[in-house]
């Protein structure tokens, strides 16, 4: 159980990703979490979207460089200690993490988290073994 | 006090440098219809025979040689002489990624060094002096040259070659280097760092001589600052034979090309049209001397200026001017010669677009390159480490191309300019001409 990441390749250079996030504002594409991975040149901007395919589809209009990749979404409660007890189940199945990053929304007590590995379904099965709610596309969009 | 190595050829009369030219190159045509298919197909082609060829004056009913031939009849199409009749091979690098290859038998290299004996001697080099070279060794004929040009002069040779600064200033300062020969930025960068360990008054070099890039007459100012020496311009390309072609003398108002093995002359470079002296061209050189390597009307690509007037230092042999530019798109990038194609070339093995941009700069005195590329759907990932992986395939694939290291900067797609005429593929901000 996965859910769409958009990743897009932006410049590192003023403007750039203002330009990319208008063109998703013009077409009313509403963003659920964020991050951008940094280098002096260029950045990676991932995103998860309310509709990945139109997202794809304008950014193909537009000429930008971009992937869909499946990744994990779980949920975790919004406490100290939470997102440890997530990690240390990966480590202890040895499951290496590409990159994560977190977002909140208005509800309080869950905070969410997005994985990035390499196996999704080892990942999935170890997680839901013990007893990480991991979200699909539709969990998310409800949000 | 001017010091020749040679004088009763150095000042020799220009009826002398002539009839040496005349005989010479009467010779040499013969030697190359006799022993080269390549260029006597060329002469056919023109119908030019060798017993059309009488003087200098005849020059002009000979075909061109370019680096395009070079590549073409690359390794041994020009070769004149039997291969055990040689003795040594230089490279340099070509065009899409073929080196120029040149030979050299015994005489050659003992004429070669004799030019560049005659450029040390002209800096003011004796048996006394220690001659300091860190020009790169090896396949590069900037190291061979200067070595070969010290041992013939009898100065007390040290075989640096390029790189490991620290040792370079522990050596001038522990042996008393006195001539430092190398590229001007190492020189200029090679002051500044002695400049700043306060070593200033540990080194006792007395001039330089520098040469295979372009500088300018300010950073000429600056490396004799810098060092408290004389700098001393020298001229050279593999095919020719290597650095020594042309050198400069303590007038330091051009380079004297070594008209008893070299006849230079200034085309157009469109039309290929002769032009008289004093008038801006490309500059083509006939090689009268050597035998196993000998290239007649070889079109160098570098622009300059040839000027016959009487030199204060009493040598008689023309002189040329620093190359104001190309007539080709070589760039040379610390000393290297880079072609905007060879980059081509890799960029469309590694599936990348061919519009890219080369941006050439000087940072402390040392050249960088760098490749501006656009972004393909092929190279993108969401993870940084998968489009780390593919950029240092692109680094390592263009620095085995080149032989120096380009920085890659990836770029987003369609945003290097596609021009409407000719492509602007180069951006050199160095200034050098």
């Amino acid at each position: 159980m996965t859910v769409d990441q958009i990743s897009i390749f932006v410049e590192n250079r003023p403007g750039c990703l203002a330009d990319v996030t208008k063109i998703m504002a013009d077409s009313q594409i509403d963003m659920r979490a964020l991050s951008i991975a940094e280098t002096p040149d260029f950045g990676i901007l991932r995103a998860i979207v309310n509709d990945t395919e139109k997202t794809a589809r304008i950014l193909q209009e537009a000429g930008y460089i971009y992937s869909t990749t499946p990744v994990l979404a779980i949920a975790i409660a919004d406490e100290p200690g939470s997102l440890y007890q997530v990690l240390a189940v990966l480590k202890e199945y040895n499951i290496n993490l590409e990159y994560v990053y977190a977002f909140v929304t208005r509800k309080e007590d869950e905070a969410y988290m997005i994985l990035r590995v390499a196996d999704n379904d080892k990942a999935y099965e170890v997680l839901s073994s013990h007893h990480v709610k991991v979200l699909s596309q539709e969990d998310l969009n409800q949000l | 006090m001017e010091n020749y190595f040679q004088p009763e050829i150095e000042c020799a009369s220009r009826e002398q440098i002539l009839a040496w030219q005349n005989e010479r190159l009467v010779k040499t045509v013969r030697h190359v219809y006799k022993n080269v298919p390549y260029y006597r197909n060329l002469m056919e082609q023109k119908g030019v025979t060798p017993d059309d060829i009488h003087s200098v004056d005849d020059l002009h009913k000979l075909p061109f040689l370019t680096k395009d031939d070079l590549r073409e009849a690359y390794p041994y199409g020009l070769l004149a002489m039997p291969l055990r009749d040689c003795v040594r091979i230089q490279s340099t690098s070509g065009t899409t990624g073929r080196r120029v290859v040149a030979f050299y038998t015994q005489h050659d290299i003992d004429l070669w060094d004799e030019c560049c004996a005659r450029a040390i001697v002209a800096a003011g080099g004796t048996k006394d002096d220690v001659v300091h070279v860190c020009y790169g060794y090896g396949l590069f004929t900037g190291g061979p040259g200067l070595n070969g040009g010290s041992h013939k002069v009898g100065s007390l040779t040290l075989p640096m070659s390029s790189g490991n600064t620290e040792r370079q200033i522990q050596f001038m300062c522990d042996l008393g280097s006195t001539i430092l020969c190398c590229t001007p930025s190492y020189a200029a960068y090679l002051g500044e760092t002695i400049k700043e360990k306060g070593l200033k008054d540990k080194i006792k070099p007395k001039a330089g001589i520098f040469g295979a890039e372009a500088w300018s007459e300010e950073m000429r100012q600056d490396i004799q600052e810098l060092l408290g020496i004389k700098a001393y311009d020298i001229y050279g390309l593999t095919e020719i034979s290597g650095p020594g072609v042309s050198f400069e003398c303590s007038a330091q108002t051009g380079m004297h090309i070594n008209e008893d093995h070299f006849i230079a002359e200034i085309i157009d470079p469109n039309t290929g049209e002769v032009l008289p002296d004093g008038e801006k061209g490309e500059l083509v050189f006939t090689s009268i001397t050597k035998e196993a390597f000998p290239l007649i009307r070889y079109r160098t690509r570098d622009i300059c200026v040839l000027t016959r007037e009487k030199c204060s230092c009493g040598r008689t042999h023309v002189k040329m001017s620093k190359p104001m530019g190309r007539s080709d798109d070589m760039l040379i990038v610390k000393g290297v010669n880079v072609f905007p194609s060879q980059i081509e070339t890799v960029l469309i093995n590694k599936g990348y677009p061919a519009n890219y941009q080369i941006i050439v700069t000087r940072e402390n005195n040392s050249d960088k390159l760098e490749v501006q590329v656009e972004m393909v759907p092929e190279m993108f990932s969401d993870t940084m480490s998968q489009v780390a992986v593919k950029e240092k395939e692109l680094v390592d694939a263009l620095k085995s191309m080149l032989g120096i290291y380009a920085k890659v900067t990836l770029v987003a797609p369609k945003t290097i300019a596609r021009s409407e005429g000719k492509a602007v593929r180069i951006i050199d901000q160095r200034n050098l001409y």
